[in-house]
């Protein structure tokens, strides 16, 4: 086999699909969102159970980044309902719901004028947590996502790499020790080695500490690679969800083809590269 | 005389500690003001483009009023307002010196503020701003935690250009009472005294470059993340504020404040009352360089105590009178009209200082000109020069009609260049004065008035109401009364008017002393 193909494989043998929880941690439920006349988001209708993730992919445009804002109220829904947790978004304080979910931003997000440390706490401290405690969770989160506390503690993000600065929006979408997280193409502007560090990283958290994921992204590969479960947006709409193995049964060309880019990468990578023995 | 060694440099570093404290202390107040309302307005308009742009206009407009008019457009207008204050409220305040100079240069100091304000808030990234909603932040959270933050060093900018703007036009805010920087260069300008001019355009200067230093300093080191530069730039200003205020603290307002407007023999007169009142154990200082009508206001509110004006300026300024009295009745007539507004007109120095047509010697003897009657026949093709005042007085009005004058052309003139200018035929005649000693100097005729179109200007101290039973102050002044002629007044304004060591206001009152003291 080559170079790429047995990763992909053990990580999808590894996972198995579970029975559903009665309620979900996240639930749309014939959510709609129009920008003017464009249908941003148009009838959607998605669970998320607990200790779940699931990727949404879809190319840009798709809607996929609007409906995963629609959860922590950055975007408003025009129709249909949202609960986390159980409870409606709508009947929850905007500011509350957004302290008790996790979010890690495409490229960071990091705020440039506070430390990799002021950045990490910065939620709690909204919550208005004491300093000793913030201070100790701080330490707690650059060694979980294994940044080194004397390097990177007071620095600026404008000196860490692409890679760090992630590592740093990963532990800050933490800090709060929410039950949910949610991540907009949190990978996706990284070199390949890192990406592929940084997603399993992640993973191995998701798993330890019993989060609820939803992560964005337009790379079907980084997505059968990460999630248990996978939703394809295409203009507005919610094309197909399931494992892996669920979608290759689907009947929609598009879900199809974007399974196959995956296999078919590795079979051009194969055929142009030495095989794993000679390397 | 070098110019090194020139014993002015010494009078105007004299000056230095009042100058500089008064300029540094209204530039402050000033733009605390203009900050204190252009930062809200720029936070309040962020996002909101419609306001936000009328407020933008109207800024600008602000700025393209010049320096000098808005500072002078504030002081009649703070006079309105504290007329309605005392009609109403039965309080006043003063209309003279620093409030108006503060609000007028805070108006000025806003338009950077503003615009650096608005540009800073909208440049941040806007992914920045979703992801401080994202982690929790409510808008006001926000806007302090993070737009605020990231926004600052290009406020800072502005609020460094703005400083700069308002240290430099506060040196125009001498002519409505605020002391300033500017005295050195209105009173050098008015008495030739380059080195005054010279003196206080460094020292604005100076001031100026070492504030936009320090801001940069602040504004790099909030742009660097340094707390060092920050932290040195703070210290420096506070030790620049604190070290040009301190001085000037604490002292007493009790003393006398001697008016004198903007050219130089008034310059002489309040030097000469300054040092009368001091000789007799009075404070007193010189608030040289105000208005023509300011001054006067300013008398009739208290803010300053007394001056000297001329008969025929009050007759026709502030009595709006049209027709021409002889001189004693006009005298009396103008006497009685002051005491309605409770001003002790306490009496004649002994000269008069009339407007007068002067023109070369030897130009006027060659076309036979002797009045000016004799002139009308020839204005079609002369230009006629005046201070700025001159050409907009009733005097002017009165003169081309009782003569029928019709100039080729007439032009405005800083007064003491206007004889250089005659003399040179650069202009054919000038609205000169008659104690003006460089008539002499240059060979110049006054000619005669035989319609009696110009009213007598006699020389005449006024006292505020506030010292109208003051009776050590009268006693003070007294001795000078009927005591100054008219040639011995034109021989101290000939001296204020040279460039040299003695010709310091201060130097020519003193010489002036000297010479009428013991009459």
């Amino acid at each position: 086999m080559g170079l790429v193909t047995p990763a992909l494989h053990g990580r999808v043998s590894a996972v198995s699909p579970r029975p559903m929880p009665p309620r979900p941690m996240i639930g749309y439920a014939h959510v709609t969102k129009n920008f003017g006349l464009l249908k941003a988001v148009d009838n959607v209708s998605l669970d998320v159970a607990e200790g779940e993730f699931v990727a949404i992919v879809g190319g840009s445009g798709s809607g996929k980044t609007t409906l995963l804002r629609l959860a922590n109220r950055l975007i408003e829904a025009d129709g249909g309902s949202i609960t986390v947790e159980g409870g409606n978004v709508r009947s929850v304080d905007p500011v509350a719901l957004r302290r008790r979910i996790g979010y890690v931003f495409q490229s960071g997000g990091l705020f440039p004028h506070l430390s990799v440390a002021d950045n990490i706490g910065i939620t709690p401290k909204l919550l208005g947590e004491p300093a000793a405690a913030i201070s100790a969770r701080v330490d707690e989160l650059l060694e979980l996502v294994q940044l080194d506390r004397a390097a990177h503690h007071d620095r600026l993000p404008e000196a860490l790499s692409g890679g760090q600065r992630q590592r740093v929006g990963v532990a800050r979408a933490l800090a709060a020790k929410p039950r949910i997280v949610l991540m907009d193409e949190p990978f996706g502007a990284l070199d390949p080695l890192t990406r592929d560090a940084l997603g399993d990283d992640y993973r191995s958290l998701h798993r330890s500490l019993g989060l609820t994921t939803v992560m964005i992204t337009h790379d079907m590969t980084e997505a059968i690679l990460l999630a248990d479960r996978i939703a394809v947006m295409r203009s507005g709409k919610l094309l197909a969800q399931g494992t892996p193995a669920e979608l290759s049964k689907s009947s929609d060309s598009y879900v199809l083809e974007l399974l196959r880019t995956p296999r078919r990468q590795v079979e051009r990578l194969n055929a142009l590269l030495p095989q794993s023995g000679a390397a | 005389m070098s110019l090194f060694t020139d014993p002015r440099w010494g009078e105007a570093l004299s000056h230095l500690p009042d100058y500089l404290g008064n300029h540094v202390r209204v530039s402050l107040a000033a733009l605390a003001l203009g900050l204190a309302i252009s930062l809200p307005l720029a936070i309040l308009t962020r996002n909101r483009p419609a306001p936000r742009a009328v407020l933008l206009a109207l800024a600008s407009i602000v700025q393209t009023v010049p320096g000098l008019a808005l500072l002078a457009l504030f002081y009649p207008l703070l006079l309105a307002a504290a007329s309605v204050t005392l009609a109403w409220f039965g309080v006043s305040f003063s209309a003279f010196g620093f409030l108006p100079a503060m609000l007028a240069l805070a108006l000025y100091s806003m338009l950077p503020v503003l615009r650096n304000g608005i540009t800073g808030l909208n440049g941040i990234d806007p992914a920045l701003i979703e992801a401080a909603k994202g982690v929790g932040m409510t808008a006001r959270q926000s806007l302090v935690m993070v737009e605020l933050p990231l926004a600052l060093p290009v406020m800072m900018a502005g609020i460094r250009t703005a400083a700069v703007w308002v240290i430099g036009t506060a040196t125009l805010s001498t002519p409505i009472g605020q002391t300033s920087l500017g005295n050195y260069i209105f009173a050098g300008l008015q008495t030739q005294n380059w080195v005054f001019v010279l003196f206080g355009c460094f020292a604005s200067a100076l001031l100026a470059l070492a504030v936009d230093q320090l801001l940069g300093l602040i504004e790099s080191g909030l742009r660097l993340r340094s707390r060092t530069r920050t932290g040195l730039g703070a210290i420096g200003i506070a030790a620049l504020v604190g070290a040009t205020l301190v001085p000037t603290m604490g002292r007493s307002s009790q003393s006398y404040v001697v008016g004198a407007k903007t050219f130089t023999e008034q310059y002489v007169l309040s030097a000469l009352l300054r040092d009368r009142l001091q000789a007799a154990g009075l404070p007193a200082t010189a608030r040289s360089g105000l208005g023509s009508s300011v001054i006067f206001e300013a008398l009739k509110a208290g803010d300053v105590d007394l001056y000297v004006d001329y008969s025929g300026t009050l007759w026709a300024n502030q009595l709006h009178r049209t027709d021409i009295k002889p001189r004693a009745e006009l005298l009396a007539d103008l006497k009685t009209a002051l005491a309605k507004d409770n001003i002790t007109m306490l009496g004649e120095l002994g000269f008069e200082n009339a407007y007068a047509l002067v023109m070369p010697r030897k130009r006027a003897e060659a076309l036979g000109i002797r009045t000016i009657a004799d002139l009308a026949a020839h204005t079609s093709t002369m230009s006629i020069a005046g201070d700025y005042e001159f050409f907009s007085r009733p005097e002017w009005a009165a003169l081309q009609k009782a003569y029928g004058l019709s100039f080729r052309a007439q032009r405005q003139m800083q007064p003491d260049f206007m004889y250089a200018a005659v003399a040179s035929g650069e202009v054919d005649v000038i609205a000169g004065y008659t104690s003006d000693g460089l008539i002499a100097k240059y060979d110049l005729v006054t000619l005669d008035d035989p319609r009696h179109a110009i009213p007598p200007y006699d020389a005449i101290l006024l006292l505020a109401p506030k010292r109208a039973g003051d009776e050590k102050l009268q006693a003070a002044l007294k001795p000078l009364l009927g005591k100054i002629d008219i040639a011995t007044m034109r021989e101290a304004n000939l001296r204020a008017a040279g460039n040299d060591a003695n010709s310091s206001p201060d130097a020519v009152a003193k010489w002036l002393w000297e010479k009428v003291g013991q009459r």
